[in-house]
């Protein structure tokens, strides 16, 4: 490779990062004032793009082409207003994490909205006037458009930094990034600040969007890509700081410029395919700048929010709740029994309480240990595999596998746990979703052992369980059983070290315990429990692909915890089956089943913000006038 | 711990006992991922809807209608699994086909083959549905990935190109789509040389960057097997970049108009593809398909149109065959099954269940804004098959 | 008799600056030792050295035949020393007996029981505990709901759940009132005379310390300038002069500096 090869990869690298960088920075202003993770801004960046493609069919001819593609931005920016004054407004004071779970809804309707009103065909727009050609440059001919993204990257870090220095509004949202209760406290309407902010972000993404017209069509597969994307650069440049969104956006889009320019390398006999890290480049970059620099490029450890939201102490079960527990049981293990005309009740019932086991999982480090795992999928998918491969690469019983298969799932768990719990929040976060995504994309690579992105086929059942009414008992009894058992282990002294770990680190190592030895252990077991599921669900599916170990997976675990109720034990198990049934249900019902299912967990969110759970449970409290009971 | 209230609640509702109906239809199970993949199964679902409405309108099968009932997978094996049994346990459909994804098409398939259900993949290009994995209740219409790749081969050979570049989506598909091409035009040529190869991640090329090194390799020729927005963006770049002046491009299912008809004014010249040009077929078989598609849907049929309406086609044509619909029967009837495809002659092979349905390779051409091919031929998909000791030695007995 | 605490050239250096430059002082057992001096002169350094929070660059703190300086915070507990916190930090999801339970645990070696029940374990000792600092009517509430008095109060009986040896209180009554601070410090006066400890506290309020503590030390621009008992520190020229510049002492301020 020539030098001038490479320089010209760097400059296209360049351009990447430019168009990266009005995603991301959106992204990160929204998150350092108002702390919501904004599963949306992918689909606003969506959005942005499939208007800029329509307002430039309609008006170029009237308004010319620049003044219609950019009147996108303005338009997205007021919808954001809109998302944010109508609807997250409302769930600012839930617990932690709600807010996610009402823009992944955003996401679900939107995607749909968009599939409606533009089709499902990708569009592709016009070329940019005056800048469609390129220039002759080192020898190579390089797009004159793309020397006007890498111009557009530093002119919006240059404004965004005066806006941020100069103004009395800049001031403001730097106060509120650095200290949101003091920001509340100096008399700052917090209302239109966040609303103001939202709308920034969200026009920013819109733009994002739109000056992506000239180079690619407008699909439906834009939203989820793009928010993977910003979210990786918000991360590794430190959350809420716009420079290190910049400085994130250029380190990422040139290693992969680079990965791409390199091609194959080839020493020692081997040949090696860089180009292929593109596949997870970015989460590569990712968990090596965060077991470096915990808090990003250029973030700053945050302050602590004063106000989490109060947790009451756990209660155990009393004779109503036991005997309530059992009767359900009972009811459960009769299913077979009782649906007997209806064989598909079983058939669904085995993937509600894979679903129920896998999310008990995901609460139990996300709630009481205060871990949030973004990557939870990885152990479900490590589960899958170690059990698929047990049998059909070493030849293992198949009820020898379902064993193992936790064990491989806690192996990678200890390894990831170790990098992880050094980190806190949202980096944490996303530390274990780079961890999820590297496994993934090991997977997804390596054609000659796992399959490949095919997956593995022939994970059937032992001959005594292949009877669905058999193997969902043998589900059943894995799942109360693990769920039992994580509900014993939090009322264990390493439960209430998990709990108080969570509460103050400082008091924990005070009284001598080691916190990370605590939350390390706590994701070892996380981890293990989803392997369990990801083993019985390998086993009733008979096969895999790496789609068990995806983000969606990932996402989907999140969905149901905070969907049943964060703070409550049960309430990950009815959002797993509630959220599982809906998508069952719904998908059957209608061709727009994406729109329903966000339109109804919207409405979930709305109507119970303390999870689904968690409002039975303080409607009871209201009853019985019980402020300060506890968990259940 | 479940809350009994909330638990009953769920079940309860979940207890649907089908209800018996007069005159029992055929019913056919169709599983795909319409939310995932849109712009090439939409046109799919009108195909299956044009064939089931001509079935029926002409008395049906054997004497029974044909019902068509369609979920979605979510582009999710699991949920795919699921719904399979939910059709056949709760619908109690007669037979199984769909899947577009080849994960999702290789799990469908293993499962037909641990139930022992009839399926038929009508979409997934994998070449192990048939081979590797394949089965004896599993039965695919659509070309195969090795078997569009050997109708360009001979093709790129032709071109007498020594350096060769390849790019292709990174994942199953564009692996053996390209192992495949190495294979087969070492085979015809070779002093051939492959000296550049990208794999960018499905859906989310670098197009700057991957054509730029594609060009600073000098390749004579380029073998394509991106498709869809990744296309889009390749193909706008390297126009832009001057990629293609002076060099030839062989390119996989691109002149389909489901990724041809996005490019508008940048398709390219000259490109060697697989494809449909739907606007020129004279064949009768053809033409009545295109008038009857035409007629009901005002709008042009895409290659998923052609495929959901012979899965479709096929099946009832099976079912005559066997004169029922369960599995066995249906088995045997579908090797060696003859049927007519609007393609031309078909029939699905005794050897590995693949049908030899072919498909058109040609030029593109950039027609005032608007690609289409030009110099086209029907190719039989018989022609390109391996040897049938080599498909023995792929297929588990 | 020797020292329970003995501190020797305790050195911390910030940059080029240093924030506790050689300070020497020992700790008797059954003493209240306050630690006083104006903003910036080494306090708080000097309290995070000595239980674990900052590395020493130099210096000794010979607890017992133990050297404290380098050992991590939960190291230095187990060598029997106990701390509350200026904000004090207490579990907030945990029920006032649980917090205690929770350090009771510790102190047995218990925190990696995954199985058995934790809330029947040592509840005896734990409302024993509660019931020395006054709480033990509030044993079931939640931590949350506390007053802020009474959460001071339950970290001091966290803090004495493994008998220490020396208890490090930083500005136990910040925050409180002005008849809640004379309590909690005769609250730990009592403490200390019934278990045989010694405590280490810094304070800002002058009528605390004066009223309290059986002998203070003074630090300004991160040197030892003074000690002695509270009459002779109130006298002291030197202390005068570092709070309040010359022609002032602490009668004509009364209660000041805050």
């Amino acid at each position: 490779m020539t030098p001038s090869a490479v320089l010209v990869q760097l400059l296209n690298g360049l351009a990447s990062a430019s168009s990266l960088f009005f995603v991301a920075a959106g992204l990160s202003l929204i998150f350092g004032v108002t702390r919501i993770i904004n599963f949306a801004h992918g689909s606003f960046y969506m959005l942005g793009l499939y208007l800029a493609y329509s307002l430039v069919d309609r008006f170029s001819a009237h308004i010319g082409f620049w003044p219609a593609l950019l009147l996108a931005g303005p338009m997205l920016g007021l919808l954001g207003a809109l998302v944010e004054a109508l609807l997250l407004r409302r769930v600012y004071h839930a617990p932690e994490l709600l807010q996610l779970l009402a823009t992944f809804a955003l996401v679900l309707v939107i995607k749909d909205a968009t599939l409606w009103c533009w089709g499902a065909e990708d569009l592709l727009g016009p070329r940019a006037p005056g800048l469609g050609g390129a220039i002759d440059l080192l020898g190579r001919r390089f797009p004159a458009y793309d020397l006007l993204l890498i111009a557009l990257g530093p002119v919006l870090l240059g404004l965004l930094t005066l806006l941020l220095r100069r103004t009395r509004w800049g001031t403001l949202v730097r106060a509120a990034t650095q200290d949101r209760e003091m920001a509340g406290a100096l008399g700052v309407n917090q209302a239109w600040l966040f609303t103001s902010v939202f709308a920034l972000g969200t026009m920013l993404a819109g733009l994002g969007g739109a000056l992506q017209l000239p180079r690619e069509p407008a699909s439906l597969s834009l939203d989820l890509s793009s928010v993977g994307d910003a979210f990786v650069v918000v991360v590794v440049g430190g959350l809420g700081s716009v420079p290190g969104a910049f400085l994130a956006a250029l380190l990422i889009s040139e290693v992969k410029a680079l990965c791409v320019a390199l091609g194959t390398l080839h020493g020692f006999g081997l040949a090696l395919p860089v180009s292929k890290l593109t596949l997870v480049a970015e989460f590569l970059v990712m968990a090596v700048v965060l077991v470096a620099r915990p808090w990003g490029l250029m973030g700053k450890a945050p302050s602590s929010s004063r106000h989490r939201a109060l947790e009451a102490p756990l209660q155990p079960s009393g004779p109503g709740l036991r005997a309530s527990a059992v009767v359900v049981f009972l009811l459960l293990a009769s299913l077979p029994w009782l649906s007997a005309g209806a064989p598909y009740v079983t058939v669904l019932a085995v993937d509600l309480l894979v679903a129920a086991l896998f999310a008990a999982s995901l609460h139990f480090i996300m709630g009481p240990a205060g871990l949030h795992s973004f990557g939870h999928a990885a152990y479900f998918g490590l589960g899958a595999y170690g059990a698929a491969l047990l049998v059909l690469k070493a030849g293992w019983p198949m009820e020898a596998a379902l064993v193992a298969a936790p064990l491989a799932a806690a192996l990678g768990a200890m390894l990831l746990g170790w990098f992880a719990v050094r980190l806190s929040g949202v980096y944490l976060a996303m530390l274990t979703l780079a961890f999820a995504q590297i496994v993934w994309g090991i997977t997804f690579q390596w054609d000659g052992f796992t399959g490949g992105s095919n997956g593995l086929t022939g994970v059937w059942p032992a001959a005594w369980l292949a009877d669905k009414q058999v193997y969902f008992l043998l589900t059943l009894s894995a799942a109360a059983g693990g769920a039992w058992g994580l509900r014993r282990v939090l009322f264990s002294p390493f439960g209430y070290a998990m709990r108080a770990g969570r509460d103050s680190a400082l008091r924990c190592e005070a009284i001598g315990i080691n916190v990370l030895r605590v939350q390390w252990l706590a994701f070892v077991i996380a981890g293990g429990v989803a392997g369990i599921a990801g083993g019985l669900f390998a086993f009733s599916k008979g096969s895999i692909s790496p789609d068990v170990m995806g983000v969606g997976r990932s996402v989907d675990a999140l969905v149901m915890v905070l969907l049943g109720g964060v703070q409550t034990l049960s309430g990950p198990l009815v959002g797993a089956v509630v959220f599982t049934w809906l998508q069952d249900t719904v998908a059957r019902s209608t061709d727009y089943w994406r729109a329903l299912l966000g339109g109804v967990i919207l409405l979930l969110v709305l109507a119970f913000p303390m999870g689904m759970v968690g409002f039975l449970r303080d409607a009871v409290w209201q009853l019985r006038g019980r402020p300060g009971g506890g968990a259940r | 711990m479940l809350r009994p209230l909330h638990a009953t609640a769920v079940l309860l509702a979940l207890i649907a006992l089908p209800s018996a109906q007069a005159q029992v239809p055929i019913k056919i199970g169709e599983i795909n991922s319409y939310k995932v993949q849109p712009a090439f199964l939409e046109p799919y679902r009108k195909g299956m809807d044009l064939a089931v409405e001509e079935i029926n309108a002409a008395g049906g099968v054997n004497g029974r209608k044909v019902q068509l009932l369609t979920r979605d997978d979510n582009g999710n094996p699991g949920d795919a699994v699921r719904a399979a049994e939910e059709l056949i346990s709760n619908e109690r459909v007669d037979v199984l086909m769909g899947g577009f994804l080849s994960n999702i098409g290789l799990a469908l398939a293993d499962f037909a083959k641990q139930k022992k259900f009839f399926y038929l993949a009508s979409e997934p290009l994998t070449d192990k549905i048939v081979w590797g994995s394949g089965n004896r209740y599993t039965f695919r219409l659509r070309p195969s990935t090795y078997m569009q790749t050997a109708m360009l081969v001979p093709e790129a050979a032709k071109l007498k190109k020594k350096r060769w570049a390849v790019v292709y989506p990174n994942y199953e598909y564009g692996q053996s789509a390209v192992n495949t091409f190495r294979q087969l035009l070492k085979a015809a040529q070779p002093e051939v040389e492959f000296v550049a190869e990208q794999a960018p991640p499905l859906g989310k090329l670098d197009a700057g960057s991957v054509v730029q090194a594609l060009a600073d390799a000098k390749p004579d020729a380029i073998f394509n097997v991106l498709f869809g927005a990744d296309l889009a963006k390749f193909v706008r770049e390297g126009n832009t970049r001057g990629l293609f002046q002076g060099r030839e491009v062989v390119s996989l299912l691109t002149g389909e108009p489901e990724y041809l008809d996005p490019l508008k004014d940048e398709a390219p010249n000259g490109w060697i593809v697989t494809g449909y040009p739907w606007y020129g077929l004279q064949t009768p078989e053809h033409k009545a398909f295109l008038t009857a598609y035409q007629g009901r849907y005002k709008d042009y049929p895409r290659v998923g149109s052609v495929v959901g309406y012979t899965a479709i086609k096929a099946l009832a044509a099976g079912m005559i065959r066997a004169k029922g619909a369960e599995t066995e029967k249906l088995v045997a009837a579908f090797s060696g099954l003859e049927l007519m495809t609007p393609f031309g002659r078909a029939s699905f092979r005794v050897q590995d269940h693949q049908s030899t349905m072919g498909a058109f390779v040609g030029k593109t051409r950039n027609d005032n804004g608007r690609g289409i091919m030009v110099d086209y031929r029907y190719l039989d998909g018989a022609r390109f098959q391996p040897s049938d000791e080599d498909v023995s030695r792929l297929r588990p007995q | 008799m020797t020292a329970l605490l003995q501190v020797r050239g305790l050195q911390r250096r910030f940059g080029g600056n240093l924030a506790v430059d050689g300070i020497d002082f020992h700790i008797d057992q059954g003493e209240l030792l306050a630690m006083i001096g104006p903003n910036g002169a080494g306090k708080s350094t000097t309290f995070n050295l000595l239980n674990g929070q900052l590395r020493a660059d130099g210096g000794t703190a010979w607890l017992g035949g133990r050297d404290l300086i380098g050992l991590r915070p939960r190291e230095i507990w187990k060598q029997g020393v106990g701390r509350t916190f200026q904000i004090a930090e207490t579990f907030a999801s945990l029920s006032v007996v649980e917090n205690v339970q929770m350090a009771l645990l510790s102190a047995a070696g218990r925190v990696f029981d995954l199985w058995r029940a934790a809330r029947d374990f040592q509840r005896e000792q734990a409302l024993g505990l509660l019931r020395d600092v006054g709480m033990q009517g509030q044993a079931e509430r939640p931590c949350s709901v506390l007053a802020y008095g009474d959460v001071k109060r339950l970290e001091l009986a966290i803090a004495l759940a493994n008998r220490p040896r020396l208890l490090l209180m930083d500005e136990p009554t910040a925050g409180m009132a002005s008849a809640e601070r004379h309590e909690l410090m005769v609250l730990t006066r009592r403490l200390v005379a019934e278990r045989g400890m010694a405590v280490l506290f810094t304070e800002h309020s002058m009528d605390v310390v004066f009223a309290h503590a059986d002998r203070v030390i003074v630090l300004a621009r991160g040197r030892l300038i003074a000690t002695g008992r509270p009459a002779e520190i109130r006298e002291h020229p030197a202390v005068q002069e570092a709070y309040f510049g010359t022609g002032l002492s602490f009668e004509k301020r009364r209660g000041a500096p805050q």
